[in-house]
């Protein structure tokens, strides 16, 4: 789950760390009153979306007015900001944050992520801060420095000293980058984090560290035990089906084919979606309906499927492990029916029962296309959505 | 001869009197597993599933010799299953629950490393030797005593390889589900070891999927250690890149992770890859020359 930037310095502040001061505004005028509130001459404002490359897509602008500062806002509140880190229709603006300026001597870049190779926290800096970072990453990876930490010891201040001499820190600014570096990972373990960035983290001109971006990315997993960060999550950042789906736990993504997916397992769903497009047809989703596929959930999943209006047949690849395919096929022609389905459904049952579910499906009297393999199953349904693009 | 697991192993269930927990170890003994006991807190003295009950897992190791468990308790509470599990000295710890913290996950590897405890999953369908011993939620009738190891990181594309290599008469020598999340227990790299000295294993299927980069480190430690054939799919070639957020991660995989590279990967270490899942039976055929009893287009 990601955080806006504004919840994410909130909390930043809460653990100590060099922040600016700064208001969130929902209308014009609230831009105009915040800026009063902070006083002082210069203004950044930045709106509040769940996607990184905001500043080179127009969505950060330093305001020297109160009608500079409307003016912006009136420029994207209740607009979409696309940026190469969004899809094309981009992300909404519905807030925008609106803070005190610093001026900046040098910019360096300090993030921290789980590494799956090294089973650790790794933290990372670099003296090349700013938005280009994975160039940096890309073209000179020695410039990106790493600390890793040993879950069974936690992040220690000598790793925090050893990144700050790394970095050609000096006098004040090694004992402010340790604080940082310890604050940051206590809040990594504390809130249980799966990203965490601050790009840029800036040396102002008094020469003090100074964190002029935060972003946060939360484990899903860990929700159960962050209600506060359950309360922070932001649905108007989510694509509309998605959220529909998951409210019935189901996984899925929208892609531009015409032929449906719908299929349990994660492993299997990108499997069935890869074959289709083998031969020659094109997926217009991922859908996972789980391990517990359920005839109303089997009935959901028909729904969001076929929201698509791109969708010309759907597949249905269902491997019955524990789950009986005969419960899955009465699924089936209960959601078929009840959905009032009209385009071609071709359906590969295999494992548990899936003869009877096979049996069930020809007797149902619909116009289910039944497949004897994984690859009869690719062929029928490309056949079935038109032929081979 | 089989990896991790044979009709002698002794196995215990964490969360036995849950519903999970109830209805795959009842489906694990009518499989034929040893299973020997259960431990539920609290419950301990009572019977369940014709299995005694103990409230640790220290008691249920001291009492029944149990050298293996399977957990089946909710995500919140399996890290601290895990090291119980590891602080009693269980040496193999099959954990099947799916949405556990990768803190926690963190945590239960290194700890589990430190003790010298071998984790297999989290979010996995577990492992079977089939025939012999079945721990974990796969369907055991897909499977046939046979000569093929198989390594995956997902649950259901596990079972088309089995069916598959059923259907072609090869049989498995054992399946290893080792789980789809960001920090498994155990990686590919120590599967493969196994199965590669392991007698019975002639030939090694490989089940990636995009993201991380389990599939490139297998690539080079098999172009280096592993001398039987191994096939390989990657499932995800058609998935959508992620909307992302921030930097750090696209930064810390240095530009792995994509079916293409993983796949490039495995075939510059020699491994045998196919594109579509339902050539996997086929492929083996033709690698090892073995001759299949599949009659028929499947």
């Amino acid at each position: 789950m990601n955080l806006h930037e504004y919840q994410a310095k909130q909390l930043f502040a809460e653990y100590g760390l060099p922040v600016s001061r700064s208001v969130t505004a929902e209308s014009a005028e609230d831009a105009a009153a915040a800026v009063d509130r902070l006083g002082g001459e210069r203004w950044v404002a930045k709106v509040q979306v769940h996607a990184g490359g905001r500043g080179k897509a127009g969505g950060v602008k330093m305001v020297q007015s109160k009608a500079e500062a409307k003016a912006f806002a009136d420029r994207w509140l209740g607009q979409n900001l696309v940026t190469f880190q969004t899809d094309a229709g981009g992300q909404p603006v519905r807030k925008i944050l609106i803070e005190e300026c610093v001026d900046i001597e040098s910019e360096l870049y300090l993030g921290a992520v789980i590494d799956r190779a090294s089973r650790r926290i790794v933290f990372m800096a670099s003296r090349a801060g700013g938005v280009d970072i994975e160039k940096v990453a890309r073209e000179t990876p020695n410039e990106i420095l790493r600390v890793t930490i040993d879950p069974l010891t936690g992040a220690r201040a000598f790793q925090g000293r050893d990144l700050a001499f790394r970095l050609g820190l000096e006098g004040d600014q090694v004992k402010q980058f340790s604080k940082i570096f310890l604050a940051l990972a206590r809040l990594f373990q504390d809130l249980d984090l799966s990203l965490l960035e601050i790009n840029p983290l800036v040396i102002t001109n008094e020469g003090d560290l100074h964190c002029l971006d935060a972003k946060i990315n939360i484990d899903g997993n860990a929700l159960f035990r962050q209600p506060r960060l359950r309360e922070m999550h932001d649905p108007s950042q989510d694509d509309e089906r998605e959220a529909q789906a998951a409210r019935w736990q189901l996984s899925y993504v929208a892609l531009d084919g015409n032929i449906g997916c719908m299929v349990n397992g994660a492993g299997l769903a990108m499997g069935t979606m890869d074959i289709v497009q083998l031969h020659g047809g094109s997926p217009a989703n991922f859908l996972d309906v789980g391990g517990s596929a359920t005839a109303e959930r089997v009935s959901e999943a028909f729904k969001i499927i076929l929201s698509d209006d791109n969708v010309s047949a759907v597949l249905v690849n269902i491997f019955g492990g524990i789950v009986r395919c005969d419960l899955i096929a009465d699924g089936i022609i209960e959601a078929v029916r009840e959905v009032g389905v009209t385009q071609p459904v071709v359906v590969r049952l295999e494992g548990n029962s899936a003869a009877i579910g096979r049996q069930a499906l020809a007797a149902s009297g619909l116009s289910i296309i039944a497949a004897s393999s994984l690859q009869d199953a690719a062929r029928k349904v490309v056949q079935a959505a038109g032929g081979a693009s | 001869m089989s990896i991790l697991i044979n009709a002698d192993t002794r196995v215990i269930c964490q969360g036995v009197t849950g519903s999970q927990g109830s209805f795959h170890t009842g489906q694990a003994i009518a499989y034929g597993t040893r299973v020997v006991g259960g431990v539920t807190p609290g419950k301990g003295g009572q019977t369940h599933l014709g299995l005694p009950v103990f409230d640790t897992v220290r008691e249920a190791v001291t009492r029944t010799g149990a050298e293996v468990t399977s957990i089946y308790v909710p995500a919140p509470f399996c890290l601290d299953s895990i090291l119980e599990a590891a602080d009693a000295g269980i040496k193999l710890i099959v954990c099947i629950t799916e949405g556990i913290p990768t803190l926690d996950m963190l945590l239960a590897k290194a700890r589990c490393d430190q003790i010298g405890a071998r984790l297999i999953g989290p979010n996995c369908p577990g492992v079977i030797t089939p025939g012999e011993s079945k721990i974990g939620i796969m369907p055991g009738d897909i499977h046939l005593p046979g000569k093929v190891g198989i390594i995956s990181r997902s649950g259901t594309l596990t079972y088309e390889a089995v069916q598959q290599t059923t259907d072609h008469g090869f049989g498995q020598s054992s399946c290893v589900g080792i789980g789809g999340d960001p920090i498994p227990g155990s990686s590919f790299i120590d599967i493969l070891a196994l199965f590669e000295q392991d007698p019975a294993t002639e030939a090694i299927v490989m089940i990636g999927e995009i993201g991380g980069s389990a599939e490139e480190e297998a690539a080079a430690f098999i172009a280096d250690r592993v001398s039987k054939p191994v096939v390989a799919y990657i499932a995800g070639v058609t998935a959508p890149p992620g909307k992302r957020m921030g930097h750090a991660g696209a930064i810390i995989s240095g530009g792995k992770g994509t079916a293409a590279e993983k796949f490039a990967a495995l075939e510059a270490a020699g491994v045998n890859t196919v594109r579509s899942l339902a050539d996997i039976g086929a492929e083996l055929s033709r690698a090892t020359g073995w001759k299949s009893t599949l009659t028929g287009d499947k």
